[in-house]
């Protein structure tokens, strides 16, 4: 028999979790032995991984000022993880004190401690969803209570859409959530790429095979490939480029080599 | 904040900036380092009061390095990075002009302070981490558990209250878990089901296939089956299901249970065999009918060589005066015991009694030697109606025709053998009835041009298939033309000109006889005016009459008379130009309602002949009663006048019967005239006008116009 959509997966803190990592490489302590060892032995081959996840963040942060700036106030993060510091709602309500801040993820955990972090914030909410399952975000309670569809959103893909396989159909996934977003709203985007990492292909490929093997694989595309998410919706200057070149705040060269993997950009709706 | 340069205040913001470069690097803050600077510039200061402060105090130390946890630096690189700038700045940029020595060894003591104020802050929030995560896993779990809990229910819900059976047995065919439907199904309690083993459960109605899809699913070599399925019920009746059994593997893809989903189709099939011999079964009598012979029938003539078939096709003699004369309950009982003594008649399992509708029944033998017992079923069949059926106290007497076609299988179809059965039924009838006869192909042939010519009729008239002739009548004593008979024609487009005998019946049958004769009478007296409109010099001999028959059918039709007047008034001719030629047969018996049309057309003065006289049933005394000016003898009297001397016998009752019409005011036409001879005979007789060969063949009217003309100038 097939488990019902309304099951959650069940949850084996024996087995890493790619948020529980993330965490972990920002030097948080949300984490357990199984996903630092995971952790360590990408950073193996990437020593410099904890710099692209910072890079992650900072870039998130200059587009949710950016999009606050714009004038959204709404905002969609999937795939938010385990908000250990910066996270969308600290950055957006500081911005915007009445921002609503969806968080969205598919780990327990994740939403168990996300549920403990908000306790009280009215302003932000995390559901337990699927990305590959846009339908059931879009129409679920919390998103209908908390985001107004009819207004321009902020959409946060931030760091997930690179553990979509293409056998799900990351593409019809994310058109379906850019069909529902009104005119105005923006899709914020990285993707991880072989394109900027500063080593050979071979090493980086070591840190993707650690993935492959915790189960959570890896998806490396390219640059083209990763501007598809954005069809129909006009990019926002500069484009789709390495992370530390969105927009930055200060002189790149302060930024470590490592923080130009993988590529970052806003689309936006007419 | 502004600095002057170089003052205290400028020295303290480079300390900051040399500090949060050397640190920013190994930092993981999302903010920049420009504002990282801002953060550690306060730290700064604080370390710089406390490095020049009057009475020292270490705690400043403490709260510095918390801070820098705080601000997220965690790496423990961040802590070394950061004693090493303060070890080589703080004195430098902070210590002012105070003494070196005392600032250096305060430097080391801030140091050592930072150093346990970043182990302790750092402790605390992994541990305050760790503790979050760890209840964070713990509240996920308590979820998870929850909600599969909630699924279990669910399924457990599902399951018990499902409508449709669902039981769940081993590979072995151990039961092991049914739900309540399926034991309503069975009438067992889950004790009695649990147990039992699914092999038990053999029916003589098994499909071959059964136990040889359940054989390959238990093995893993099939996923799933689906098949209707019967059961015995511990009280001994059948359970019919509809049933799908699927394998159920585990998560290493080993089959481990098998599935079986149940539905109760019991009453189903029952309402669909009821249904099913309700719908080929006549309700009346309870014999197989039309639908169900059909098939039967069809599966007989499909059958393979050396098969055969014989059909007997049985039609009850004179049924409708039993109908008409005790009534349809009365008709229906007789039906009935007819049905039963037909159904005794079937005696091999080879040999099927149907009825088709009305009294009409078929009996099929089926099998190798048909030809013999096909002749004996109807030998039966007439036997069983030999004794009377007893209907309401009375004794009737059933007869029937029977139309026998028998043939090997293969090479007719049904509504060919049943349509050369019913032709034959009705040899059989009109040569008497109480008889059979058997098909033969050539009264079939002329039956199917029948048939064919039935078909073809309504659409001839309105492609304007028909034309008329006419045949001059004329005057016996001067031998001048008087008038003509309008003859209908049928050109058909493959079988030429047909005369009114092939078609006219069939027109009568399908009551196109109504508008073909309004089109005759119409066109016939279009034609009498055409004449007339010639024939202006010929006043003396009064108009040319035109005579036109009716059908019984258009007698009785009730638009006889309207139409008669309208075609005159609209062609305006008189009444008396026209003469309308009735049987004799079709007015024996007439009643005077039937009288009524032919006496107004009389009274209007239009002629109206009494056609054919003499080979019915000439009633004399009945002439008087009818509205009759005109009496046309039949050819067959005055055939004998061809010869010569004519028989005397034959002139006398000429003789009589003319004297007799002539005594009633009628006028006499006689017809077949082909002799000179005869025509002469004829008008010594007294017969007043004559049509014939010897005068003219029917022909086209232009013909009919010379004769007269030749006739008025001659």
């Amino acid at each position: 028999m097939e488990r019902p959509a309304w099951a959650p997966r069940s949850i084996d803190i024996s087995v890493p979790s790619v948020s529980r990592m993330y965490d972990y490489y920002l030097g948080g302590s949300h984490n357990f032995e199984v996903d630092r060892e995971a952790a360590r032995r990408a950073m193996e081959f990437m020593p410099g991984l904890p710099k692209v996840m910072q890079a992650n963040r900072a870039f998130m942060r200059r587009a949710v000022r950016f999009a606050a700036g714009e004038g959204i106030t709404q905002f969609l993060d999937i795939g938010s993880g385990i908000p250990t510091f910066g996270s969308v709602h600290e950055v957006a309500q500081a911005a915007v004190p009445d921002a609503r801040v969806m968080y969205v993820d598919h780990d327990p955990v994740a939403v168990a401690h996300s549920q403990a972090v908000l306790e009280g914030n009215e302003g932000a909410d995390v559901l337990a969803a699927d990305l590959r399952k846009p339908r059931e975000i879009l129409e679920s309670p919390e998103v209908r209570r908390l985001i107004d569809l009819n207004r321009p959103v902020a959409l946060l893909l931030v760091a997930i859409l690179h553990f979509v396989e293409d056998a799900d159909d990351p593409y019809a996934a994310v058109a379906e959530l850019r069909q529902a977003l009104a005119p105005g709203s923006m899709l914020v985007l990285t993707h991880a790429a072989y394109e900027g990492i500063p080593l050979p292909a071979e090493r980086a490929e070591g840190a993707v095979d650690v993935y492959q093997r915790i189960r959570n694989p890896l998806i490396m595309r390219t640059r083209d490939e990763i501007a598809r998410f954005f069809e129909g919706y006009d990019m926002v200057e500069p484009g789709l480029v390495p992370m530390p070149q969105w927009r930055p705040d200060t002189a790149p060269e302060d930024e470590d080599p490592y923080a130009s993997s993988g590529f970052a950009g806003v689309g936006r709706t007419a | 904040m502004s600095a002057e340069p170089d003052g205290p205040e400028d020295r303290l913001r480079r300390f900051a900036t040399i500090w949060s470069r050397a640190v920013f690097p190994v930092t993981s803050t999302s903010s920049t380092r420009p504002e990282f600077e801002e953060l550690l510039l306060p730290l700064a200061r604080q370390l710089s009061g406390a490095l020049r402060a009057r009475s020292f105090d270490a705690e400043a130390g403490r709260a510095v390095g918390a801070a820098l946890v705080e601000a997220h630096c965690t790496d423990p690189e961040a802590l070394s990075r950061t004693l090493d700038c303060v070890d080589a700045y703080l004195v430098l940029y902070c210590g002012e002009d105070g003494d070196r020595e005392d600032l250096r060894a305060r430097s080391g003591r801030l140091q050592h302070a930072m150093a346990a104020g970043f182990a302790q802050a750092l402790r605390m929030r992994t541990l305050a981490e760790q503790e979050t995560v760890a209840r964070a896993a713990l509240e996920a779990q308590g979820v998870v558990a929850q909600a599969l809990h909630a699924t279990e229910a669910r399924f457990r819900a599902v399951f018990e209250g499902a409508a449709i059976g669902i039981g769940i047995a081993d590979l072995e065919g151990n039961v092991l878990q049914v739900n309540g439907a399926l034991r309503r199904m069975f009438g067992l309690s889950e004790q009695s089901m649990r147990g039992r083993n699914v092999k038990e459960w053999v029916h003589p109605d098994d499909a071959p296939q059964t136990w040889r899809l359940y054989d390959e699913l238990v093995l893993g070599e099939r996923e799933h089956y689906h098949l209707e399925k019967a059961f015995y019920r511990p009280d001994g009746t059948v359970l019919w299901t509809n049933l799908t059994v699927s394998l159920l593997r585990d998560a290493d893809g080993d089959p481990q249970y098998q599935l079986a989903l149940m539905e109760d189709t019991t009453e189903r099939r029952l309402l669909n065999l009821r249904l099913r011999y309700e719908a080929t079964h006549d309700a009346l009598t309870g014999l197989p009918n039309r639908t169900f012979f059909f098939e039967r029938l069809e599966k007989a003539l499909g059958a393979g060589e050396g098969q055969r078939f014989g059909l007997c096709y049985l039609d009850l003699d004179g049924f409708k005066t039993v109908n008409d004369s005790l009534g349809h309950a009365a008709g229906d009982r007789l039906l009935v015991e007819v049905a039963d003594r037909l159904q005794a008649c079937a005696t091999a399992s080879t040999e099927m009694v149907a009825r088709l509708g009305g009294d009409e029944f078929v009996a099929l033998t089926t099998g190798p030697d048909t030809e013999r017992t096909v002749d004996e079923l109807a030998a039966r069949i007439m036997n069983a109606l030999l004794a009377p059926i007893s209907v309401d106290g009375r004794e009737l007497t059933v007869r029937g025709s029977i139309g026998i076609v028998e043939g090997p299988a293969g090479e007719r179809s049904a509504a060919e053998v049943l349509r050369s059965a019913d032709i034959t039924m009705y040899r059989a009838k009109s040569a008497g009835g109480n008889r059979f006869e058997l098909a033969d192909p050539e009264s079939d042939a002329r039956a199917i041009t029948r048939h064919g010519l039935t078909t073809a009729l309504p659409t001839a008239l309105d492609r304007g298939e028909f034309f008329i002739e006419y045949q001059p009548l004329v005057h016996l004593g001067d031998g001048s033309v008087r008038g003509a008979e309008a003859l209908v024609r049928w050109l058909h487009p493959q079988h030429g000109v047909l005369s009114p005998d092939r078609f006219i019946p069939l027109a009568e049958h399908t009551g196109l006889i109504v508008p073909l004769g309004r089109w005759v009478l119409e066109q016939s007296v279009l034609q009498a005016r055409a004449w007339r409109d010639l024939h202006g010099g010929a006043e003396a001999l009064g108009p040319l009459r035109i005579n036109v028959n009716l059908s019984p059918c258009q007698l009785t039709h009730p638009g006889l008379v309207q139409d008669t007047v309208e075609i005159l008034e609209r062609t305006g001719m008189s009444p008396d130009a026209l003469c309308l030629e009735v049987t004799e047969s079709a007015l024996i018996g007439a009643d005077d309602d039937l009288l009524k049309p032919l006496r107004r057309l009389a009274e209007m003065g239009v002629d109206i002949a009494l056609d054919d006289f003499g080979t019915g049933y000439s009633n004399l005394a009945n002439l008087r009663r009818l509205p009759v000016s005109v009496l046309k003898l039949d050819r067959s009297f005055t055939q004998s006048m061809q010869r010569f001397p004519a028989d005397p016998v034959d002139l006398k009752i000429v003789e009589g019967i003319v004297s007799l019409a002539h005594s009633l005011d009628l006028a006499v036409t006689v017809e077949g005239v082909e002799t000179g001879a005869q025509a002469e005979q004829l008008r010594i007789l007294g017969c007043d006008t004559a049509q014939g060969w010897y005068y003219a063949r029917p022909g086209p009217p232009d013909r009919l116009h010379d004769l007269a003309l030749v006739d008025a100038t001659g």
